[in-house]
């Protein structure tokens, strides 16, 4: 099985306070820890897992700048035989259908027969990965849990409502989205990356793409971002301040008050 | 003249679910005036009860009944909305697990502008809609400018367009299931099968001691354990400590999770994602316990502590057992 995964390189927001620069036009990214978006690393566990039991190859795709060559060789440091570094001046400030036009036409350049993408990213939109199959015709389920290889199809499993899993089952070729969860992302060393350190990674264009940047970045796109803030605070919390023992003191009488203390 | 409005129902068990109404309201904002109509797809005459159901709200109710559309497959969905929707129509759809399914591929089927869980609408200007998402697991929010002059599809927020109470419009049931069309996919529903039940049944528990990724490790758990065990509570979590495989699924709290009523809530290391709270009903007193002081959760927190979890929640314990 050939397997695209899409990865995108993000700030990770579990490690990050995201603050908003004056003016809104974008968040302070100078401070910023940048890793590989916490979906896409599960979808290509998943995708070394699969060809470890059927055969194949995993390629790593990003679209980006160098930068994200990081990220791309991380992955590959997992596991993944091949990467792909999708970069123009024209991909920048693509809306969720620019960027999914992009890896339409990455597909196409090769021969996969399944492409996996993370369930959603930094700007929790959870779109590009429905929008590429829609633009392949290829069939396409989200909130995958479970992979199962069969002969021309897969059964897969959704995460729904309440953590009941939707069984499924899909034609090949296809695109799913990953849900985190469906498998332990494996630990990548400094050694595993030093590996991996001189491996060409192949860099494309929109030309090498074949792609008409007509409907790329801002010019072509019908959902723009205007601008980031934080929504003016409501009361939110009262904060308990002082030493510790002030604060468990005041803390063990609110929760025996609130019934918190049996 | 400007595109009509669809809104997309979700139903079970022959009721409408919750976000139905929202979905009216949300259309209120999004395209005011407009007179939205509710699609109703489904098998057999169970639908005719949320498609009378519909008519009480919305002025007119699209019905599709056929055997393919027994279980909502986004894949063959999508196939009856392109097959029945006029051109350049604004779709709403609810932000849910059958939303992200359908929402994004439908739109590039229609040619529209999408959307995705779109929390509040700043307004319309002509095409133009402005409109709020939140990013960053809802550490920040950020303006949109939606084109919709191509057509929209928008999904919705659940809780964000609270409904009207206004149920007194008489609209009328259209039977559309003679224009269904062609509904082959090439994705088969097989079966749901239902969350397991673990050891503890969390959404019983009067007191919860939840547990969030700032526990840090796996090892750390017994910090939380020893806290439950002082208060006399039951330890449930936040969705990335399932995913590290530290707790059960079964003691997750949120959307794809459990949904719990306790009394009192304590979060530990949780950031406090939408999809977390939105586990969380029956208005608790919670408690939250973060070193991020600009985490979500002390917005929605009535008590709330700057401090390490490992640091703080030790001593908590020790005070309250030298006060029993």
């Amino acid at each position: 099985m050939e397997i695209l995964v899409c990865v995108k390189r993000v700030p990770d927001s579990a490690e990050n306070e995201i603050e908003v620069k004056p003016g809104g036009a974008d968040i302070k990214r100078d401070d910023l820890v940048y890793s590989v978006n916490e979906w896409d690393n599960y979808a290509v566990e998943e995708a070394i897992q699969i060809v470890d039991r059927v055969g194949g190859s995993v390629t790593v795709a990003t679209i980006g700048n160098e930068e994200s060559e990081e990220v791309v060789r991380r992955e590959m440091a997992m596991g993944a035989a091949n990467g792909l570094m999708l970069v123009d001046p024209a991909f920048e400030g693509s809306d969720g259908r620019g960027i999914a036009a992009i890896l339409k036409a990455a597909v196409q350049k090769g021969k996969y027969d399944l492409v996996l993408t993370g369930a959603q990213a930094d700007d929790g939109a959870a779109q590009v990965g429905g929008m590429l199959a829609a633009m392949l015709d290829w069939p396409y389920a989200s909130l995958v849990n479970l992979i199962e290889v069969q002969e021309n199809k897969l059964r897969i499993g959704r995460e729904i409502e309440g953590g009941n899993q939707e069984v499924n089952e899909i034609m090949l070729p296809c695109v799913l989205s990953i849900q985190t969860g469906i498998n332990e992302p494996r630990y990548v060393g400094i050694r595993g990356i030093r590996k991996v350190a001189s491996l060409e990674i192949p860099v494309m264009n929109a030309e090498a793409l074949g792609l008409d940047t007509a409907g790329l970045g801002p010019a072509g796109a019908r959902v723009q971002r205007l601008d980031y803030f934080v929504p003016p605070a409501g009361a939110g919390a009262e904060m308990l301040e002082g030493s510790t023992d002030e604060i468990t003191a005041k803390l063990i009488d609110l929760l025996k008050a609130k019934g918190g203390l049996k | 003249m400007a595109a009509q409005v669809f809104a997309f129902i979700l139903h079970k068990d022959g009721k409408a679910d919750d976000t139905a109404l929202e979905l009216l309201a949300a259309s209120q904002k999004i395209a005011p005036g407009a007179a939205p109509i509710a699609v109703v797809a489904g098998a057999g005459p169970a639908i005719d009860g949320v498609c009378q159901e519909l008519a009480a709200a919305y002025p007119e109710v699209w019905k599709f009944a056929s055997d393919a559309l027994a279980y909502p497959n986004a894949e063959i969905i999508r196939k009856l909305l392109l097959n029945v929707l006029p051109k350049g129509c604004t779709l709403l759809l609810p932000h849910t697990t059958f939303g992200m399914d359908l929402g994004p591929g439908l739109a590039i089927k229609m040619d529209a502008a999408y959307v995705s869980d779109v929390a509040a609408v700043e307004g319309r200007d002509g095409e133009t809609l402005k409109a709020v998402r939140q990013e960053f697991n809802g550490q920040v929010s950020t303006h949109l400018a939606c084109d919709m002059a191509g057509g929209a599809v928008i999904s919705v927020r659940s809780g964000c367009f609270p409904a009207s109470d206004s149920g007194s419009a008489s609209g009328k049931v259209v039977d559309k299931s003679a224009e269904v069309g062609e509904l082959s996919a090439r994705r088969r529903f097989v079966e749901v099968l239902q969350a397991e039940v673990g050891d503890v049944d969390i959404t019983k528990e009067d007191v919860l001691v939840s547990v969030g990724r700032g526990i840090g490790d796996k090892e750390n758990l017994p910090v939380a354990d020893e806290l439950a065990k002082a208060m006399g509570a039951v330890v449930s979590c936040s969705r990335p400590v399932v995913d590290a495989k530290w707790l059960e699924k079964s003691r997750q709290v949120g959307t794809s999770g459990k949904t719990v009523k306790p009394k009192v809530y304590l979060a530990l290391g949780i950031s406090g994602s939408f999809q977390h709270m939105g586990g969380l009903k029956g208005n608790p007193f919670i408690v939250a316990v973060n070193k991020n002081p600009k985490a979500p959760i002390f917005q929605v927190a009535n008590v709330g502590v700057v401090a390490d979890v490992l640091e703080f929640v030790p001593e908590l314990t020790d005070k309250i057992k030298a006060a029993k």
